[in-house]
């Protein structure tokens, strides 16, 4: 069991080692669908109610009951197989996955077996300096179980208490191809699929209440090896970086087995986050034997192709296609596009902001710096954050135009956090516009001059380096407001009447 | 009170109580009474509520007075299968694990009874989840046939025929998988009906193997069999296998004769090992009906001799996944024991019967990898050649007539120690059931030895109405007074 630790051998040899092998990984993401409804009843699906008050005959499973497909979660499933083209089979069919669980109510687990609903496609992901697709196997729909509870009863002992509300609650399962080849490129996929699927308002990608869940199957090679190495499957990782902490710890805990002359066995681990390692959950020996069959309670699912061209044309633009007009309309940096385009409400907050003030650029400087700083510290989402897009709009367009500079433009903006006025009328109330005119610049420049006689008459002397010491005193003394180029004008003619 | 008119036909009950001639409470007390002097015979009931039936009799009663409408079974006794839910009334299947189970809803079809104003005498006894063909299966005690006491009614709903057969409810609705409504119906002298597959909401009925399940009504004549049938056909939003092409049968459709029909008789499958004074049976009837005007022709069912073969992987195999949720955890019987494993293992062992844990165990092995394509799939393939086989065969026949039984009932305990045996006896019923189609066991005499005789119908899909309307003509001129089971007609005070 040593190898299954942490390394703690003296590693001085073992990057070299590290870097003759690579980490093969395939995910399997399952994601709950944001139907009102659960796949095979009418119950709520909402989450954090009290346990078993979402519940009905059917999906308690009951003696006699039987399911009822969901439309929209087909639907839903559609429209996540045709965002990352996927082919949508014609016919797909239902099966029964069976094995005990607790919180599992009928013992057997409707899924989609060897005719799933979509086959094939696949995700761009970042890798190095350009892109890099990772292929989808298949992906299919299926119910979601219960949750077991173990809280702590009489005398300490462990007792199980199950909660059926999400029982039924519709899923889709995104298998991918094992083309991921490092922790990095896991978290990248992970955090585009997510993208995709809330692109499409199809899950709610909430990873703590479950929403999204994701498994992993590690296996390592020799780096130019034609065959797979005997992968492990992790389980358990509650958050994206588990996930890459995870795929790291085992492509490591691997590669020293096979280093070390050992075998890799083909099992089930357990990530363990607060540990940061993975435990063995169950050996291939205890492997399940699901049993699949056909559901005979439920019909083939036909689509008319008609029906999912419908569904085709009704899909809501997605992230890549953002990105590309952004770029193509907007003329700003594909590395701007891509973090303006992260939820689909900050690329039309985006939008409204480039248009209005006019300079897209700026407009996204904007808000990858300031707006997405206050929104990290806070917290926020991009709905939540108070400045409103019209308003942002005019302030940038105050700069772009040069009507305050950068700088109170700032101060504009810290305003607006707080308070309800727009960016023109704050400007005006605290007296913030700038300094332009001839007559107060060149007042402005006299004042400089004659609290500074010593660098005054430095530059006369002809010291230039000190001109900018009273170009700096003067911007200090109307704080910020003087034009910079018109002050330097009237300071050369103050210090020249001088 | 008497038992005057606890013979009579559903339809005339029912008639009755429409025109006030009789109370529904009337009735209702008319047939609980036989029932208490037949009960302790027969054992026809696992669960009877003298006054939930009464009270349901007494709400009809109101209803009338109220001036609703009604259909033709208001008032009507009906018998319910164990099988079937009924919403806070003992649903156990025969089993000890759902011993005590309450269900919180009502099935399909129940819910239907209910609106159309039937009355219900209680849950009647069936092999535990409906496997088995002599209802000794049932976890609490055997039923009798009431045409002969030491012998089985059949199976599974043995306990709705015999409870038909023997006058203690006009009506009852049993289930048949690969033979459970019509079998008993044979052994016990009344009307069985399968209907197509997705003729009748499933909703309900306690799952044994869902791709062959469907709700069959029982009954004394082809006219009340309609009548039943017709309250519990057509599309169910809750059950996805369930289809609106199930019409009601008319009932005069069922007078109309067989003149010009043509009767396909499968021969090869019949062959040997079938009890003569059945095979006289058959040829009686035949002929009766070519005098009416039927043509009779032979048809061939190449694939039907794989049935029971074919129909003992796939049944079992469902079955083990349906019964999969009888696991200790949410409802029934929970053994006590110390894990989780145990507690499975322990539950489901002690609170299933040795058939049941048989099937299961065969249906398990089936699905298992590597052995998938061997059975489970190789028998869908066949299931898809007997399929065939009918569509066939029912475009040279209207309607197929054949044995329902090979033999007539057989003594309680006879086959217990030979589930081969016991599996042998669906042999006419299974191919219907595979090939998802409509089949009606009728009553066509009796034995030397005075035990009833069923043949049965195999039609088109949804057209139950031919199988009615040819099961009509041979009862009009054939149904007589052997029908009463005279072991009780003596006993009658």
């Amino acid at each position: 069991m040593s190898a299954t630790g942490p390394a703690t051998e003296s590693t001085a040899g073992a990057g070299a080692r590290q870097d003759r092998y690579e980490t093969v990984v395939g995910l399997e993401v399952h994601a709950q669908l944001r139907t009102e409804s659960k796949i095979f009843c009418g119950c709520s699906t909402k989450f954090g109610a009290r346990p078993n008050t979402q519940v009905c005959p059917v999906c308690l499973g009951l003696p006699g009951v039987l399911p009822v497909l969901n439309e929209r979660a087909v639907r839903f499933a559609v429209m996540t197989g045709l965002a990352v083209g996927a082919k949508v089979a014609e016919r797909s069919v239902f099966a029964r996955k069976n094995y005990f669980y607790p919180d599992l109510p009928k013992g057997y687990q409707i899924s989609q077996y060897d005719r799933p609903l979509c086959t094939g496609g696949g995700i761009d992901i970042r890798s190095g300096g350009g892109w890099k697709r990772i292929g989808l196997v298949r992906i299919h729909l299926e119910e979601d179980a219960g949750k077991s509870l173990h809280p702590e009863g009489r005398e300490g002992v462990t007792t199980t208490r199950v909660d059926l509300n999400r029982s039924g609650v519709p899923l889709i399962e995104i298998v991918s191809e094992p083309d991921i080849r490092s922790g990095t490129e896991a978290y990248d996929y992970l955090i585009r699929l997510k993208q995709i699927l809330m692109y499409l308002d199809v899950c709610d990608g909430n990873m703590e209440e479950g929403s999204l869940r994701c498994d992993a199957n590690v296996s390592v090679r020799l780096k130019g090896q034609a065959a797979f190495g005997t992968k492990a499957e992790i389980k358990n990782m509650n958050s994206f970086r588990n996930v890459e902490r995870a795929i790291a710890f085992e492509t490591d805990r691997q590669i020293r087995i096979v280093e070390s002359g050992g075998r890799v066995a083909q099992e089930t681990l357990l990530w363990n986050a607060d540990k940061g390692i993975a435990e063995t959950m169950r050996s291939k020996e205890e492997a399940h034997d699901y049993r699949y069959f056909p559901e005979p309670d439920l019909l083939t699912l036909d689509l008319d192709p008609a029906w999912v061209e419908a569904v085709r044309s009704e899909l809501p633009e997605l992230p890549h296609q953002i990105r590309d007009r952004l770029t193509r309309d907007f003329g700003i940096p594909e590395y701007d596009a891509e973090v303006l385009t992260e939820t689909r409400s900050l690329a039309t907050y985006y939008e409204e902001v480039a248009r209005r003030s006019g300079n897209p650029k700026l407009a996204s400087n904007w808000i990858m710096t300031e707006v997405n700083g206050i929104r990290n510290k806070e917290g926020q989402s991009i709905e939540e954050f108070p400045i409103r897009p019209d308003r942002l709009g005019d302030l940038i367009k105050m700069i772009a135009t040069e009507r305050i500079s950068g700088k109170i433009g700032k101060q504009v903006f810290e305003m607006m956090l707080t308070r309800p006025e727009g960016p023109d009328e704050l400007v005006k109330a605290h007296g913030l516009l700038p300094i332009d005119d001839e007559g107060s610049l060149r007042a402005l420049a006299r004042e400089v001059i004659a609290a500074n006689p010593g660098p005054a008459a430095e530059v006369r002397a002809g010291k230039e380096r000190t001109f900018a010491f009273l170009v700096g005193q003067a911007m200090k003394q109307s704080r910020g407001r003087a034009h910079p180029e018109k002050i330097q004008e009237a300071l050369r003619k103050e210090l020249g009447a001088g | 009170m008497s038992d005057a008119f606890v013979l009579e036909s559903a339809e005339a009950i029912g008639r009755s109580v429409l025109s006030r001639e009789r109370s529904a409470g009337d009735v209702a007390r008319t047939f609980l009474d036989r029932m208490d002097r037949t009960a302790e015979q027969l054992r026809t009931y696992l669960h009877r509520d003298r006054e939930q039936t009464l009270a349901m009799a007494s709400a009809v009663d109101a209803r009338i007075a109220r001036g609703e409408r009604l259909t033709p079974l208001a008032g009507v006794p009906v018998a319910l299968k164990d099988n079937l839910c009924t919403r806070c009334v003992p649903t156990t299947c025969g089993s000890k694990i759902l011993e005590g189970y309450l269900p919180p809803y009502d099935a399909h079809v129940v819910e239907r009874l209910r609106e159309a104003g039937a009355v219900f005498t209680g849950k009647t006894n069936c092999d535990e989840f409906a496997m088995g063909s002599s209802t000794e299966n049932s976890a609490y005690f055997p039923t009798k046939n009431p045409w002969d006491l030491e012998r089985v009614p059949g199976g599974s709903s043995g306990g709705s025929a015999a409870s038909v057969a023997a006058g203690e409810a006009p009506l009852a609705l049993g289930s048949d998988t690969g033979g459970s409504v019509r079998q008993p119906a044979a052994f016990c002298g009344v009307f069985g009906l399968k209907p197509t597959y997705g003729a009748v909401s499933r909703y309900g009925l306690v799952a044994f193997a869902s791709s062959l399940d469907q709700i069959g009504p029982i009954a004394r004549t082809a006219r009340d069999t309609a009548l039943l049938y017709n309250v519990i056909c057509g599309r169910d939003e809750r059950d996805m296998t369930s289809r609106a092409e199930a019409a009601a049968v008319p009932l005069e459709d069922l007078e109309r004769g067989v003149s010009g029909l043509r009767l396909g008789i499968p021969r090869d499958l019949i062959g040997e090992g079938v009890d003569p004074e059945i095979l006289a049976s058959l040829d009686r009837v035949a002929k009766a009906l070519a005098k009416k005007g039927a043509e009779i022709l032979d048809v061939s069912l190449p694939h039907a001799r794989y049935s029971i073969a074919t129909y003992y992987l796939i049944a079992p195999a469902e079955a083990s996944s349906n019964l999969a949720r009888y696991d200790g955890v949410r409802y029934g019987f929970r053994a006590k024991t110390d894990d989780l494993q145990a507690m499975y293992a322990v539950t489901r062992g002690r609170g299933f019967g040795r058939e049941v844990r048989r099937r299961i165990l065969l249906g398990t092995y089936a699905l298992s990898a590597g052995y998938y394509d061997a059975y489970y799939l190789r028998a869908m393939k066949v299931r898809t050649l007997i399929r065939r086989d009918f569509e066939q065969a029912l475009t040279r026949a209207d309607a197929i007539l054949l044995p329902t039984t090979p033999t007539p009932p057989f003594k309680i305990g006879e086959k217990v120690d030979d589930p081969l045996a016991m599996y042998l006896n669906d042999i006419f019923s299974v191919p219907a059931s595979l090939a998802g189609v409509p089949a009606l066991s009728f009553p066509a005499g009796m034995t030397k030895a005075n035990l009833p005789i069923g043949l049965q119908l195999v039609g088109r899909p949804f057209e139950e109405a031919t199988l009615l309307r040819v099961a009509r003509t041979w009862e009009s001129e054939n149904a007589d007074a052997a029908r009463v089971p005279r072991l009780l007609s003596e006993r009658r005070s």
